[in-house]
C-alpha cells in the first residue's frame, strides 16, 4: 500500500528486459509531455523524471498516497504499456531507500556497466530537467545535489571507476597506454561489421584524428565510412598502406589472415619510431599472430581483450562493499536531514497523513 | 641561526626527504594500488630545498662550487636529477617518475652520506681559482643528473613495454605513462645530456689543452667515451637504428657507465690533488688564439 513522502518508482534494467524497456523508453518529446502531465498532477509537491536506455524513474514527494499510483497510470497509459506487467517489474521505494537509491544511481552502482560515469551526467540532465519545468522543490533540490557531491565522493575515494569493462573501451583504453592521447592517431579498420564498428565509434568518441575503412565489399566500406565520417580504402591495399597508420581494428569473416608478418615488417621498416597497435577482434585471427613479436608492434586478440575486460569488472566488484557502506553512510545522513521537510510538506497538505519518518520501507 | 648549521645535516635530512618520498610511494601502491601524486612531489621539492641549503653551505665552506669530491658529486648529481623531475615532472605529467626519482635521490644521497671516506678527499686547490674549471665540472655532473633521470625513464619504458607485451596491465603498470610518451621524454632527455656534456668538454679541454699535465689522461678517455656512447645512442636513436626496448637499455647502460666514470675521475682528482702543479694551482684562462 503507497504512503505520501518522498518516493521513486520505476523500471530498470534490473527487472525489465531489453524488449520490455523498449516499449518503456520515452523519446524527448514524450518525456516533455509527460512531465508537464505530470506537474499538475493533484498530491504531487515535487518530481524530477529520470530516463535514460536503462532506466525510466519518477522521482518525487508526494502529499498524497494516490499521487504515485497516479503517476504509474499516467505513464503506462501514454506508453499503451500493460499495467500490471509494469506493477510486477517496477522499483518501488520511500524514503531512506529512496534517497540511498538515488545516490547508488550517480554513483553509478547500479548500473548495468558497474561503476559507468554517464550516468552521472544523466542524473545531472534529469534533474537540470525539473528545475527548469520547476517541478523541483527544497526536498528534492537537497537530494539531488547531495547525491552529485556522493557520487563525486566515491568515484574520489574508491576505484569504481578504473578499468573499462567493454571490449571497445578496453581497446581504446590500451591505445592510451601505447600514445598517451589519440589526437594524432590514425585508425584502419578492415572489416565492416558491427563488432569492429563499434570499437571504431570508441576511438572516434576519444577524438582519433582519422579513421580509414577497407572492406573486402568496398560498397559497404563506403557505406560505414559516410556513417562515420570516415574515408573508405580498397580492401587490397590494406597491407600496402599499413604504414600509414598507428591502429589496426580488424574484425572480418575471412577465413585467413589479412595481415601478414611480412607487411607489418615492411610497415615498421618505413615507420621504425612510432608503435603500431593491432586489435583484433576476428575468429578465425585476421592478425598473423607473429606480428607480436616485432619491436613497437603491439598486437591484442578478442581473448585479450576480453580478459583485460573481466578482469576490469572483478576489480570493480571488489569496490562495491566500500562504494555502497559510503553510500549508506550519506544516505542516512541524508535522509535526517530532509525528512523533517517531507514531513512538513506532507502535514501542510494533509495533517493528518502519516509520518514520513516510518513509512520508508521497500515496498 | 640557520647558517650554523652543518652542510651534513641539511643534506641528511634531505636524503631522509627523499627516502620518506620513496617508502610514502611504496606504502601508497601497495595499500592503494595507485602512486602517491602530490604527496611524494611536496616531500620530493622539500627534500630539494634542504638539499640545496646543504650543497650552498657546503660551497660557502669552500669557497666554490661543491664538487670537490665523490661525495659531493654524487649529492650534485642526485641534486640535478631532481631540478629536471621538478621540472620534467610537472610538464609532463609522468605517473611514477617521482616515486623513481625519490628512490634514485635517496639512494645516491645516503650512500654518498654513510661512505665516510668519500668525503675526506683533500680538496684544496681542486679548481684553483679558476671559474671555467668548476663551470666544466659543474656541466659534467649536471649531465649525469640529466643521464640520472634518463636511467629512470627508461626503466619506466621498459616497465611498460613489458605490461604491453605481457598483456599485464593492472596494479601499478596502470600508472605508468604512455610508451611513446616515455620515449619521447626519452630522446629529449638524452639530446640534452649529450649537449650539456658536450659542452662540459668542451669548457674543459680549452684548459687541458693549456696544460696537458693538469689532467690525468684516465679522466680524459672515460669521460669523452662516456660522451661518444650517448651521442652515438642519441644518433642511431634519430635515425631509426636503436629503438624502443634497445635504446631504453643503452640509455640504462649510460648511466650506469657516467656514475662508474665518476670512479676514474675521483683517481685523477685525487692524484692532481696532491701534486704541485701550477695547473692545479688555477692560472686564469686565456682565450684561444
Amino acid at each position: 500500500m503507497s504512503t505520501p513522502g518522498l518516493f521513486v518508482i520505476g523500471a530498470t534494467h534490473h527487472r525489465a528486459p531489453l524488449a520490455v524497456r523498449e516499449k518503456l523508453a520515452l523519446n524527448g518529446e514524450g518525456a516533455a509531455a509527460l512531465q508537464a502531465q505530470l506537474a499538475s498532477l493533484a498530491g504531487l509537491a515535487e518530481f524530477a523524471l529520470l530516463n535514460t536506455c536503462n532506466r525510466i524513474e519518477f522521482y518525487g514527494v508526494a502529499t498524497r498516497a494516490e499521487a504515485i499510483a497516479d503517476i504509474a497510470a499516467a505513464f503506462c497509459a501514454r506508453q499503451d504499456f500493460d499495467r500490471a506487467e509494469f506493477d510486477r517489474i517496477r522499483l518501488d521505494l520511500r524514503g531512506r531507500e529512496a534517497v540511498q537509491h538515488l545516490l547508488e544511481v550517480s554513483a553509478g552502482l547500479d548500473s548495468q556497466m558497474l561503476g559507468e560515469t554517464e550516468i552521472f551526467g544523466q542524473v545531472k540532465a534529469a534533474y537540470a530537467n525539473a528545475q527548469a519545468g520547476g517541478t523541483t522543490g527544497p526536498v528534492l533540490n537537497r537530494v539531488f545535489q547531495k547525491s552529485f557531491q556522493a557520487a563525486k565522493h566515491v568515484r574520489t575515494q574508491t576505484a569504481i571507476t578504473e578499468g573499462q569493462v567493454s571490449v571497445a573501451n578496453v581497446a581504446v583504453d590500451l591505445a592510451l597506454n601505447i600514445f598517451g592521447a589519440l589526437a594524432e592517431t590514425r585508425i584502419l579498420l578492415v572489416g565492416a561489421g558491427e563488432i569492429g564498428e563499434k570499437t571504431a565509434r570508441a576511438f572516434q568518441s576519444r577524438g582519433a584524428a582519422s579513421l580509414t575503412v577497407a572492406s573486402r565489399h568496398f560498397e559497404r566500406a563506403m557505406e560505414l565510412a559516410t556513417a562515420l565520417g570516415a574515408s573508405a580504402m580498397p580492401f587490397e591495399q590494406r597491407e600496402a598502406r599499413l604504414a600509414e597508420f598507428d591502429i589496426v581494428v580488424c574484425a572480418t569473416s575471412a577465413p585467413d589472415t589479412v595481415i601478414s608478418l611480412a607487411a607489418t615488417r615492411a610497415a615498421m621498416h618505413r615507420r621504425p619510431a612510432q608503435p603500431l597497435f593491432f586489435i583484433d577482434q576476428a575468429l578465425p585471427r585476421d592478425v598473423d599472430p607473429a606480428v607480436a613479436h616485432l619491436q613497437n608492434v603491439f598486437l591484442y586478440n578478442l581473448d585479450d581483450l576480453a580478459k583485460i575486460a573481466d578482469e576490469n569488472r572483478a576489480a570493480r566488484e571488489a569496490e562495491i562493499g566500500k562504494c555502497r557502506a559510503i553510500v549508506a553512510e550519506k544516505a542516512e545522513a541524508l535522509w535526517r536531514q530532509v525528512a523533517p521537510q517531507v514531513g512538513e510538506l506532507v502535514n501542510t497538505a494533509a495533517p493528518h497523513a502519516a509520518n514520513p519518518e516510518i513509512s520508508h520501507s521497500r515496498v | 641561526m640557520l647558517a650554523a648549521i652543518a652542510d651534513r645535516t641539511w643534506l641528511w635530512a634531505a636524503a631522509g626527504l627523499y627516502l620518506a618520498g620513496f617508502l610514502h610511494g611504496t606504502i601508497t601502491l601497495l595499500r592503494h594500488g595507485k602512486p602517491s601524486g602530490g604527496v611524494a612531489y611536496a616531500l620530493i621539492a622539500l627534500g630539494y630545498a634542504l638539499q640545496l641549503a646543504g650543497l650552498a653551505a657546503r660551497g660557502r665552506t669552500v669557497g666554490g662550487c661543491p664538487l670537490g669530491n665523490q661525495f659531493e658529486i654524487y649529492q650534485f648529481t642526485a641534486w640535478s636529477a631532481i631540478t629536471l623531475y621538478l621540472v620534467v615532472g610537472a610538464t609532463f605529467r609522468l605517473s611514477l617518475l617521482g616515486y623513481f626519482t625519490a628512490c634514485l635521490a635517496s639512494t645516491l644521497t645516503l650512500i654518498s652520506l654513510v661512505l665516510p671516506g668519500w668525503d675526506q678527499t683533500p680538496r684544496t686547490k681542486i679548481f684553483g681559482h679558476n671559474p671555467w674549471i668548476e663551470l666544466h665540472a659543474a656541466l659534467a655532473v649536471f649531465s649525469y643528473g640529466v643521464f640520472a633521470l634518463l636511467a629512470l625513464t627508461s626503466i619506466m619504458f621498459l616497465l611498460r613495454n613489458y605490461s604491453l607485451k605481457s598483456k599485464q596491465l593492472g596494479g601499478g603498470f596502470s600508472f605508468l605513462p604512455s610508451i611513446l610518451d616515455l620515449d619521447l621524454i626519452g630522446v629529449r632527455l638524452l639530446g640534452t645530456g649529450v649537449v650539456i656534456l658536450a659542452v662540459a668538454l668542451l669548457v674543459g679541454s680549452v684548459y687541458w689543452l693549456r696544460d696537458v699535465s693538469a689532467v690525468q689522461s684516465t679522466k680524459i678517455l672515460v669521460t669523452v667515451a662516456v660522451w661518444l656512447v650517448a651521442a652515438a645512442a642519441f644518433g642511431l636513436r634519430l635515425r631509426g637504428l636503436l629503438l624502443a626496448r634497445r635504446f631504453a637499455w643503452t640509455c640504462l647502460l649510460l648511466f650506469i657507465a657516467a656514475m662508474l666514470s665518476l670512479f676514474a675521475v675521483e683517481q685523477s682528482r685525487l692524484r692532481l690533488a696532491t701534486k704541485p702543479v701550477a695547473a692545479a694551482q688555477g692560472r686564469p684562462l686565456q682565450p684561444a688564439a
